[in-house]
């Protein structure tokens, strides 16, 4: 390994999921015709005003009481400088010194080399999260440029990390970790094809052991969260090299080009930006009780984290399982409906992780991505499904075609279990003569079993599922087996 | 007929059937063809959709749902505020081009009190000057003297006020932009308290500063218009929640305020003139029983550095937007983004705006802002406190001089400016403290040229200043007198 290690710093921008644009009424959602999601208030119009969004204000307040940020008193909103023609007005109000949400962590998960078991846990520190404006989108066309500012004035909440992150994993932990909560909460549905999310770095690299940071260079235009991983972990290969190779890392801005897996200047420090920033005279600063705080902290969900613990201590639920359940809210809330319904945690969370979402996908293409609201089931039919199990009504093999068919028809598993036929046998007399007809058939198996091979009872059992279509209990089919062979 | 009516002489006229409000806006389109080519007080009138709307509020009337006082009264606004589908130019070559999309609340506002939206007035380029020689359209003239400037920045609001083109306009004042044009062209402005008026719609020069507000020849119809027009707005954050309520109706004159003369104001050099009319002004109100007092307001002469900081620091940001990119005036040499940009704007705005922008830009850059930016804003509490003082120890309102001058003759200051910036030394402490302020005409000069009287109350204490005006109308004839137009 290397003697030098990378200190990492993340700006991470997220589009709120608000009705409207940060500072007018007019909506904001993805993928409408260009130019159309606008007012003369998002065009920047002359004469025109901005008034503060409350769903937006409440929103970065309960991002911030997620991730234990400390929520001020007053917060203000300041205009930050720049020409570009994205920005209708040529600035863009933001906030400087006073922002909504100072400090918090996020806590992240490294993942274990097996996957199998919960890998290690620690938190990144904040800095800050502020509450801003979008801007539009350019596209460059040979000899034209197009804008489209139907993004502009969605609100926008900059998440900015402590120089806290040593590593691409650990960095691709903190907006995995990020984003589940941020999904979960129903704050923003972080989508970074979409640009629902994006994310700037900050890099340096030092001698191990060493206290300073070194010179730090950003890093634009990381487009995934395996982008940002792929990104910085070309940047801190090239700047070790520069350093061990005696050169000097220079302040500058440079873009990750993901086709070419390497990283450019864009542009230099003293290219950098004079923002001049000041108070925005056109808004007020807001103050913040603690009443308002409270009642948007009541109103979050548990952390994902949090759930995840709660599941394995309380419910028994292996990590596996519950690292696909937890940051998934819909599943959370269907899984626990059907939990009130019956009480069999296991049985309603093996089927929502190992079937419900495969049938998801399977009913999703392109564009047309189903949710589980979409789906004919409810938490009281799964619950249903898996009591026929554990009443030994049918078995696990059969309940995994019901529920197949739950979700083609519509039709709720009693009714598909008895037009079907799949009641399972109970019946011990049909089964010991099955049984003992595959006994017969099967001698090389009896004769391993009888060596003890305890395993070879598999391959008679299997005959005995096949022979009465699944149907047969299992555990009767164990019971008469054992009985014949002994 | 007289031509040369107050809106509630008109409103007279209108009630006894008289005139009708379309008669009379086609009177009033004939005296500006006829004499606003030399005054220059109009950038554009939209001849159609006024009558248009006076044959509506004369319809309105013959069917007895008549709005309330502003029903059929032509009202002119200074080019600053957004008028749907007309040219909003705020005087300038680089929005010589631009249509409004939408209306202002305050047009919105007048058009609901069944007002008649008429002409759009000349003004300093973004409202940035004091004597309308900035407008890319031309200086307008001061209509009591063709070679004298009327003011400015609301020059035009004032001028076509005195001149006869409309009882009431609009105009906005930053620093003096309604008072001092007013005060120069012999009629009433209120800049009201900061907030008591929506600023949506008005295109922003300094937005912690800027104030809509009337121009009249008559204080009842200030307090008309100022009903009309004050309220919360939901597209403006800094609007106050109350309106004002009653109108002309709730003023008497039947008050005496407790009436404060700032001793520092009358330190400053002034014109012989101004100062004795501004004396004789005092004298009146203690003649009608108010008690005068001496009082102090020792930061004002910090007012004019920490007022060009801050209006040009906000207005190098506001002024930002017009970037050649989509609505302005695009230079036909740009061949890349930064030309657009530079040339767009280099073409596009005259020497002042360019000169406050970059004064602006500076003093909001890393290593300035807190030597000037921060700077100025506490002078700015300091000036407000020193009023606060003032009014917590008794006193109710504030006289001083509008201006330090008459109207100053054109071309004479514009090469100064510095010259230029002082002139409006009396009327920016209230811009800094959110304060109203009204100019009030109190005679004229041996050279026949206007002078006022500045009154300013304690913040939404807009009423006690119109009844104070009212009791300084009821005794005197100052605004009775008509510039020389030859009728």
């Amino acid at each position: 390994m290397s003697d030098y290690e990378a200190v990492i710093g993340l700006e991470v921008h997220v589009q709120l999921k608000t009705k409207s644009k940060m500072f007018t009424d007019a909506p904001y959602y993805y993928g409408a015709e260009p130019n159309t999601l606008t007012n003369p208030v998002v065009l920047g119009m002359p004469g025109t005003l901005p008034v503060l969004n409350k769903e937006a204000i409440e929103k970065t307040i309960q991002v911030g009481l997620m991730l234990g940020c400390k929520i001020p008193e007053v917060s203000k909103w300041d205009r930050k400088h720049y020409f570009y023609p994205d920005m209708p007005k040529n600035y863009q109000i933001s906030q400087y010194d006073q922002p909504l949400c100072e400090g918090g962590a996020v806590e992240i998960e490294m993942l274990s080399a097996s996957r199998n078991v919960m890998g290690d846990h620690r938190e990144i520190a904040l800095t800050r999260i502020h509450l801003e404006e979008d801007v539009g989108k350019l596209t460059h066309t040979g000899e034209m440029s197009l804008v489209d500012y139907n993004r502009a004035g969605a609100p926008l909440i900059e998440i900015v990390t402590e120089p806290d992150i040593f590593s691409p994993d650990e960095a691709f932990a903190f907006l995995t970790a990020l984003r589940n909560n941020l999904q979960f909460a129903g704050m923003s549905d972080c989508d970074m094809e979409k640009g629902q999310m994006r994310c700037d770095a900050n890099v340096s690299v030092r001698p191990k052991g060493s206290e300073k940071l070194g010179t730090k260079v950003e890093l634009k235009n990381l487009n995934s969260i395996s982008g940002v991983r792929n990104g910085l972990e070309y940047e801190i290969k090239r700047q070790i090299h520069e350093v061990k190779a005696g050169g000097i890392i220079t302040q500058e801005t440079r873009r990750w080009d993901a086709d070419q897996n390497m990283t450019y200047v864009m542009r230099t420090k003293e290219e950098a930006h004079d923002y001049r920033y000041f108070p925005c005279p056109d808004l007020m600063p807001i103050r913040i009780s603690e009443e308002w705080k409270s009642s948007l902290g009541e109103a979050l969900p548990e952390l994902p984290f949090d759930r995840q613990r709660r599941y394995m201590e309380d419910l028994k639920l292996p990590y596996t399982v519950t690292s696909v359940l937890c940051p998934n809210r819909d599943l959370c809330e269907f899984f626990e409906a059907a939990l009130a319904v019956h009480n069999n945690a296991k049985g309603i969370a093996n089927i929502l992780v190992n079937n419900l979402l495969s049938e998801l996908s399977e009913a999703s293409f392109g564009d047309d991505q189903k949710q589980l609201s979409d789906l004919p089931i409810t938490p009281e039919g799964l619950a249903e499904l898996i009591k026929l199990v554990d009443d030994a009504v049918i078995s696990n093999q059969i309940a995994k075609e019901v529920f197949s068919e739950m979700i083609q028809t519509g039709k709720t598993a009693g009714v598909i279990v008895d037009e079907k036929g799949l009641k399972q046998s109970s019946d011990t007399g049909e089964l010991e003569g099955i049984c003992a007809d595959m006994i017969d058939a099967n001698p090389k198996a009896v004769e391993q079993f009888k060596a003890g091979q305890e395993k070879a009872i598999n391959a008679i059992k299997g005959g005995v599922m096949k022979a009465t279509q699944g149907k047969a209990n299992p555990k009767l089919v164990d019971k008469i087996l054992r009985e014949m062979l002994s | 007929m007289e031509i040369y009516k107050t809106a509630s002489q008109l409103r007279s006229a209108l009630e006894s059937g008289e005139v009708s409000s379309e008669e009379w806006v086609k009177q009033l389109i004939q005296r500006i063809e006829s004499l606003d080519g030399e005054i220059n007080s109009h950038l554009g009138l939209d001849k159609e959709s006024a009558l248009g709307q006076a044959k509506a509020a004369d319809q309105r009337r013959a069917n007895g749902e008549s709005l309330g006082a502003l029903d059929g009264i032509p009202i002119s606004l200074k080019n600053n505020m957004a008028i749907k589908g007309q040219k909003l130019t705020c005087g300038s070559h680089i929005l010589e081009n631009f249509e409004s999309p939408y209306d202002a609340t305050v047009v919105e506002k007048l058009k609901a009190a069944g007002a008649v939206i008429f002409g759009r007035l000349n003004m300093d380029e973004f409202a940035m000057g004091s004597s309308n020689e900035t407008s890319y359209f031309g200086t307008t003239r001061n209509p009591w003297n063709l070679e004298r400037t009327p003011g400015g920045s609301s020059g035009g609001s004032a001028a076509a006020v005195a001149a006869g083109f409309c009882p009431v306009s609009l105009g906005s004042d930053t620093g003096g932009s309604i008072r001092q044009p007013a005060s120069f062209c012999g009629v009433y402005g209120l800049k009201p308290t900061y907030g008591r008026i929506s600023r949506y719609g008005l295109v922003a020069f300094a937005s912690s500063l800027d104030q809509i507000g009337p121009l009249a020849r008559e204080v009842d119809d200030l307090a008309d218009v100022l009903t009309a027009v004050s309220g919360l707005d939901p597209k403006d954050s800094s609007s106050y929640p109350e309106t004002v309520t009653g109108g002309s109706s709730e003023l008497n004159g039947e008050v005496k305020p407790v009436i404060g003369v700032p001793k520092e104001f009358f330190e400053y050099p002034m014109d012989e003139e101004v100062l004795s009319s501004v004396k004789a002004a005092i004298a009146y109100y203690e003649k009608q029983g108010c008690e005068v007092r001496e009082i102090s307001l020792p930061n004002s002469h910090l007012s004019v550095s920490a007022y060009y900081v801050i209006a040009t620091a906000e207005a190098s940001s506001n002024l930002a937007r017009f970037d050649g990119i989509r609505y302005t005036h695009r230079s036909k040499d740009a061949k890349d983004l930064m030309e657009v940009y530079f040339k767009s704007r280099g073409e596009g705005f005259g020497e002042e705006v360019k000169r406050r922008i970059i004064l602006g830009t500076f003093a909001l850059s890393s290593g300035y802002h807190d030597a000037y930016y921060l700077k100025a804003q506490k002078v700015r509490t300091l000036i407000r406190e020193d009023f606060s003082k003032n009014f917590e120890d008794g006193v109710d309102l504030i006289l001083t001089p509008t201006a330090p001058t008459t109207a100053f003759k054109i071309d004479e200051s514009i090469q100064d400016p510095l010259t230029m910036y002082l002139n409006d030394i009396f009327t920016i402490p209230a811009n800094l403290a959110g304060l109203p302020g009204l100019s009030v005409p109190c005679g004229a000069s041996s050279e026949n040229l206007p002078i006022g009287f500045q009154l300013i109350a304690p913040h939404f204490k807009e009423m006690s200043l119109l009844q104070a005006a009212k009791l300084y109308e009821n005794g005197n004839e100052a605004h009775l007198v008509r510039p020389p137009l030859g009728n």
